[in-house]
């Protein structure tokens, strides 16, 4: 039997959790205000705001813009990330044991510092066109997810399986593919979610790379924020919050969500 | 022999990665902060000299350790009753911290820009309660820069420790109490030596991410509570003083890197498992 909570206890905790929902609502509810300015609870209801987002091309471009770095950036991460993953387990007595840390680098060092040394030595130092080092930097910084979220999947993963297949005549890379790749699924699901979710959020490395032209909508968010404080920025809060939404049920329905807790 | 490279062969493209777009530009940028034409050190005796440098960069700490604290409280005891919760409303409470954590941080600090507004929610509120007849200017201020980093990182918290605290079996708050413990007494002398290394993680992940930030400090603080992220900016991208920005990179590093460092220490020598 379990022992009962004290009353104040879960009183705080449902204080707590108010907290963290209702700004979320708060958002919700200006975004189908029918108003100029931004006020909850809303005036009237209109979907207005929601249809603003795509005329104004500004939004248009950078949502594109970002899904597109968003799904290169996990792609070519998980491209990187999956065999240095599978070498980080399969050949762990042939590789020094400080490899692992070199792919917890991009959490360590500050993002916005990353942000600001990758303008100086690649933006401007080689001279890389804009939406390049876009898509560089978000590979860096999710790359940690694809090594790290693989890698403690793979760790359980019995290799003797592997070497079974291929000692009874299936190739390598076909073994890889039919025999490991199933096995760690979940995980390049939850590598793949995490480091997109982290892409299409991220402010601080994209703050110095865009250029130009070439921006990204949380960006765009905070330019538009300065100028104005009109509705339209809830309702994209809103777009994204579906997005995270959308994720979230993917990840439920392959996972179950309380595998982020762990 | 091919055999004895394949390790090597196929983690050497995201090691390259790491090193050229994370090692390399980072060390460059704290390479250029000795490189200075006036000496070694200007620019750091310019940050240091600098009044409204020192100050910024003891606002951040201050800040930074404000949201740390308050995250442990809140964090630790809302995640002691999530760890406790039956079965299906613990998953829908885990629902309920996992969503804001992915929500992004531009869209959670804009939140509070509508709730602590001029015409805000939390104003028109009070003025409605008649607490007061004239709204408050909470904009701007430390406060609400803090505000909306506890709210930023209390999910992130409630997580890292209710994996921690459902590690720890029931069998062991039992005995506490049939061996006479009051329910404070097992939670401050069994629950909490136990969450320690639980704890330290949590710490440092919300001392680094609020010590680092940028976008909340920005929407909610502006110029007027200028920290080391929009200090950085603010130097790079406003004034084009690269020196500058790269000495306030610099030590954002350099206070990251020895947080991560001495906390884990702590943590090893606290973990009531490891001895």
């Amino acid at each position: 039997m379990k022992q009962p909570l004290h009353p104040a206890l879960i009183a705080f905790a449902v204080v707590v959790f108010f907290f963290l929902v209702a700004p979320l609502v708060i958002i919700l509810g200006a975004a189908v205000s029918d108003t100029t300015f931004l006020t909850f609870p809303p005036k009237g209801f209109s979907t207005r705001w929601f249809v603003k987002i795509f005329e104004m091309a500004a939004f248009r471009r950078t949502i594109v813009t970002s899904l597109e770095i968003a799904f290169l950036a996990t792609g070519l991460a998980l491209l990187f990330g999956l065999p240095a993953a599978y070498a980080l387990n399969r050949y762990r007595v042939q590789l020094p044991s400080w490899l692992s840390t070199v792919f917890v680098l991009p959490i360590l060092v500050p993002e916005i510092v990353l942000g600001f040394s990758l303008l100086k030595s690649v933006a401007v130092g080689v001279d890389m066109p804009v939406f390049a080092t876009l898509v560089a930097g978000h590979t860096l910084i999710v790359l940690p997810y694809a090594v790290r979220v693989i890698s403690a999947s793979l760790s359980s993963f019995d290799f003797s399986m592997e070497e079974a297949a291929i000692s009874l005549g299936s190739p390598p890379i076909k073994t890889f593919f039919t025999i490991v790749l199933p096995n760690v699924r979940s995980a390049v699901i939850a590598a793949f979610i995490l480091a997109f979710i982290t892409s299409i959020n991220d402010v601080s490395v994209s703050l110095f790379l865009t250029g130009p032209g070439v921006s990204t909508l949380p960006i765009q968010i905070l330019a538009h924020v300065e100028q104005f404080f009109d509705p339209v920025i809830a309702s994209v809060s809103v777009l994204l919050m579906v997005l995270t939404v959308g994720v979230m049920a993917v990840v439920e329905l392959t996972l179950g969500l309380t595998f982020l807790a762990k | 022999m091919v055999k004895r490279f394949a390790g090597w062969l196929m983690s050497t493209p995201a090691t390259l990665l790491v090193l050229l777009l994370l090692l390399v530009p980072v060390a460059a940028t704290i390479a250029a902060t000795f490189g200075d034409a006036r000496g070694p050190f200007a620019p750091y005796a310019d940050f240091f000299g600098s009044a409204f440098r020192r100050a910024v960069l003891w606002r951040t700490i201050e800040i930074a350790t404000i949201t740390t604290l308050i995250a442990l409280f809140v964090g630790f005891l809302t995640a002691f009753v999530v760890s406790r919760a039956p079965g299906r409303l613990k998953s829908i409470l885990i629902i309920a911290a996992v969503f804001p954590l992915l929500t992004g941080v531009v869209v959670r600090s804009f939140a509070w820009l509508i709730i602590l507004g001029k015409n805000g929610i939390l104003n028109n509120f009070l003025l409605w309660l008649g607490v007061t007849d004239k709204p408050f200017a909470m904009l701007y201020t430390e406060g609400s820069v803090i505000v909306a980093m506890v709210y930023l990182f209390v999910p992130l918290m409630i997580l890292t420790l209710v994996g921690v605290l459902e590690g720890i079996p029931d069998d062991l708050l039992q005995a506490a109490s049939s061996l006479g413990a009051t329910p404070a007494a097992t939670f401050r002398q069994v629950v909490f030596p136990l969450a320690v290394p639980g704890l330290i993680v949590g710490a440092v992940l919300v001392f680094t991410g609020s010590f680092t930030s940028y976008a909340t400090p920005q929407l909610l603080g502006g110029e007027r509570q200028m920290v080391m992220g929009t200090l950085l900016y603010q130097r790079a991208m406003v004034a084009f003083d690269w020196q500058g920005a790269s000495a306030v990179a610099a030590i954002m590093v350099v206070v990251t890197v020895s947080v991560v460092l001495g906390m884990t220490r702590i943590a090893r020598r606290l973990n009531p498992m490891s001895s």
